[in-house]
């Protein structure tokens, strides 16, 4: 079929070879612009963009203060001075190989269960379908257990227990809820059910097992970044990174799906292909945050909520959502750190609470509505 | 609501079966465990109890005190899980679900881990001090417009457990007493090995029940809609009012006692809906008869199914948690 337009070459080509590399941006009336890099073209919401740069900037200025706040017999001027390239040899191993790695680790952690979250929520078509409430960190939860006590110890051997927990718990939340036809409400009812039940399965093989094996295991439920080093961290940064990735790129095919199965088969978007790849992301991005870190509950539920509130955009876009989450995480964990100093609490404590709040409070407008 | 309302009333059979079922379900509680006896060993140890012979000295500091203790906290968590289906309309409403028990324990671990309380009458205050709170936060969040929407109300359900678990997991960090409290409180255990706690609660038990008896007659005609009710001559108010300081009495009382024991609330005045249909009344008078039963025999299996004792908050929780998928699951989830 010949194209109705003379000049009609599809959306993002450019029409003439010298267009190419030149950046071009129009702004339109209805709170977006479109920026154009050659083949590149991205419709920008104005206000997402400039929050996105001042979340940018927040996440920066939280990463500095979490790597030069005094402590371990470092001083901030010392601090200071081994991010500007000097300082003795010991303030150097404290800033860059000791608290790099965490606060490496909290970004990464916080992006990935936030875009997860995002992801959960436009799967389930609930604002509350965050994979904390449909019972994967619990299942990831179980299985890090049961490795534990199991006799495995090693940071390789927790994490494969927990992926494959909770990739498992997801499955079976899934088929669950399958049968009982596509609503979210029922998938989050469902997951809180199976969670239930791992929640008691845990509290019990915490109970009876080993005291020793047990406490290790309780430690990394509570979802703790302590201890992390590079031989840890760098693994798993390059993972969540690709995982991210790929999240901003499936995160396209979330408004269609976001408009109802009808609509967004009617845009021709494959329904099942679509799900599949949203729920693969979404599990890899959990699976492999919860496996560093233990169970963090509540980022995912809360960020996702937070970005959509300071945007004020129709549909979040994935920037926004990501740098919120690396935000809270990086701001529990300081406040994780300092707040019993010298009692380290898991930063899962301080997000579980503050999120859970945050919950109630959401859940409350929502009921005065 | 239903379209077609069953017999207000049970058939004439439950009653007699369900009191054999509790009395079946008080003997096993006796009789299973580590050591296990016969009724006839049982029945002698109660009549003329010999604290010598180590048989008598089960019955009487083990066995006793957890099945005694099993009877008052099921009839507390059963009536209290039907008081709040008929507050709140609400098929997916238990005050484990809700967190109100989670709200009354963690109450108590800080009256004992923090504030140092030892006696139960000092924390028992606590614990309905904790449910109320709960109980209320749950009530006013998860209502809306026409009635409670029940997922919103389990979410800040569980919204507020998993609150009341990051504080509680921070204190026991900061205070590793208190942790060690917590843990076996969560369990849900009915082996306490000492029938004061129980004998101490009754009383509050029974005062529980009593203001359940009297609200489960206004919700009935709450149930018709409010106005209905206002000229019926219920007040609303009161009747609300009177089903949570129930639900706070009676699952503040199992709380401090047993602990956290989720999902029988739930489930139970599920089932005794299907012998009595939906008035409120007979839902909490059956409810009061099996809760009891399920709870016993869910402790019964713990101890037996494993070598190391399962808690029956445990087996609860997993017999009870299918339960709560198979509603979702249903057709009718939202309505009650």
């Amino acid at each position: 079929m010949k194209d109705p337009q003379p000049s009609g070459a599809p959306v993002g080509r450019p029409t003439e070879p010298g267009a190419v590399g030149r950046p071009s941006f129009e702004q339109h009336d209805d709170g977006h612009a479109r920026l154009a890099l050659g083949p590149l073209s991205a419709r920008l919401h104005r206000r997402s963009a400039w929050v996105g740069g001042l979340l940018a900037a927040l996440v920066l200025a939280a990463v500095v203060v979490a790597l030069i706040l005094p402590g371990a017999g470092v001083e901030t001027r010392e601090a200071l001075g081994v991010l500007f390239g000097g300082g003795d040899g010991f303030a150097a191993t404290v800033v860059l190989n000791w608290r790099l790695p965490r606060v490496l680790a909290a970004v990464l952690v916080g992006a990935a269960l936030a875009l997860s979250g995002a992801i959960f929520q436009s799967l389930t078509r609930n604002p509350l379908g965050s994979p904390d409430v449909i019972g994967f960190n619990t299942g990831a939860y179980t299985g890090a257990i049961l490795v534990t006590l199991g006799g495995v110890t090693g940071f390789a051997a927790i994490a494969s227990g927990a992926f494959f927990g909770g990739l498992l718990t997801a499955l079976v939340v899934y088929l669950l809820s399958l049968r009982a036809g596509s609503s979210g409400l029922r998938m989050v009812v469902v997951g809180l059910g199976v969670a239930a039940m791992l929640g008691a399965l845990n509290r019990w093989l915490i109970a009876v097992g080993d005291l020793e094996l047990s406490m290790q295991a309780a430690a990394w439920g509570a979802g703790s970044l302590n201890g992390l080093r590079w031989a840890q961290v760098t693994p798993v940064a390059i993972a969540l990174l690709v995982f991210i990735a790929a999240a901003f790129i499936v995160a396209r095919r979330m408004q269609p799906l976001d408009l109802g199965d009808d609509a967004a088969a009617g845009l021709g978007l494959r329904l099942g292909p679509t799900r599949l790849l949203l729920l693969a992301v979404g599990v890899a991005l959990t699976a492999v945050s919860t496996a560093i870190a233990g169970p963090i509950s509540f980022v995912a539920l809360a960020a996702p909520h937070i970005a959509r509130r300071i945007t004020r955009a129709s549909r979040v876009s994935p920037l926004p959502v990501a740098l919120t989450g690396a935000l809270i995480v990086v701001v529990a964990d300081i406040v994780a750190q300092r707040l019993f100093d010298p009692t380290q609490l898991p930063v899962g404590i301080v997000t579980v609470t503050l999120g859970g709040l945050y919950l109630i409070t959401l859940l409350a407008k929502e009921a005065r509505r | 609501m239903r379209d077609h309302p069953r017999t207000a009333r049970a058939s004439a059979w439950v009653i007699p079966v369900l009191v054999l079922a509790l009395a079946v379900s008080v003997l096993l509680s006796l009789m299973v465990g580590a050591r296990a006896l016969s009724p006839s060993t049982v029945i002698a140890a109660i009549l003329s109890p010999d604290l010598s012979l180590p048989d008598h000295a089960v019955v009487w500091d083990g066995r006793i005190p957890r099945t005694l203790l099993g009877l008052v906290a099921g009839v507390a968590i059963g009536v209290a899980g039907a008081v709040i289906q008929g507050l709140t309309r609400n098929p997916l409403a238990d005050p484990g679900v809700l967190g109100v028990n989670a709200g009354a324990a963690f109450a108590v671990v800080v009256a004992v881990g923090v504030l140092g309380i030892q006696s139960l009458f000092g924390y028992i205050w606590f614990a309905f001090a904790g449910a109320l709170i709960a109980s209320v936060v749950v009530y006013l969040v998860g209502r809306s417009g026409h009635g409670a929407d029940p997922i919103r109300l389990v979410l800040t359900g569980v919204a507020l457990t998993a609150v009341l678990e990051g504080l509680g997991q921070g204190l026991a960090l900061v205070n590793p007493q208190a942790f060690d409290r917590l843990r076996t409180w969560n369990l849900g255990s009915l082996d306490i090995g000492s029938i004061q706690p129980v004998l101490a609660v009754s009383g509050f038990v029974l005062a529980g029940l009593l203001l359940a008896a009297l609200a489960t007659r206004g919700l009935n005609a709450v149930a018709l809609g409010e106005d209905a009710a206002t000229s019926l001559g219920v007040s609303v108010r009161a009747t609300r009012v009177m089903a949570i300081a129930a639900v706070t009495v009676l699952a503040g009382s199992a709380a401090a006692t047993a602990g956290v024991i989720v999902f029988l609330g739930l489930m139970v005045p599920h089932l005794a809906r299907r012998f009595c249909g939906p008035d409120n009344r007979w839902v909490a008078g059956l409810s009061a008869l099996m809760a009891p039963s399920i709870l016993l025999l869910a402790d019964v299996l713990g101890r037996v199914i494993l070598p190391g004792e399962l808690a029956a908050g445990i087996v609860v929780a997993f017999v009870g948690a299918p339960f709560l998928i198979a509603l979702a699951r249903g057709k009718r989830v939202v309505e009650l």
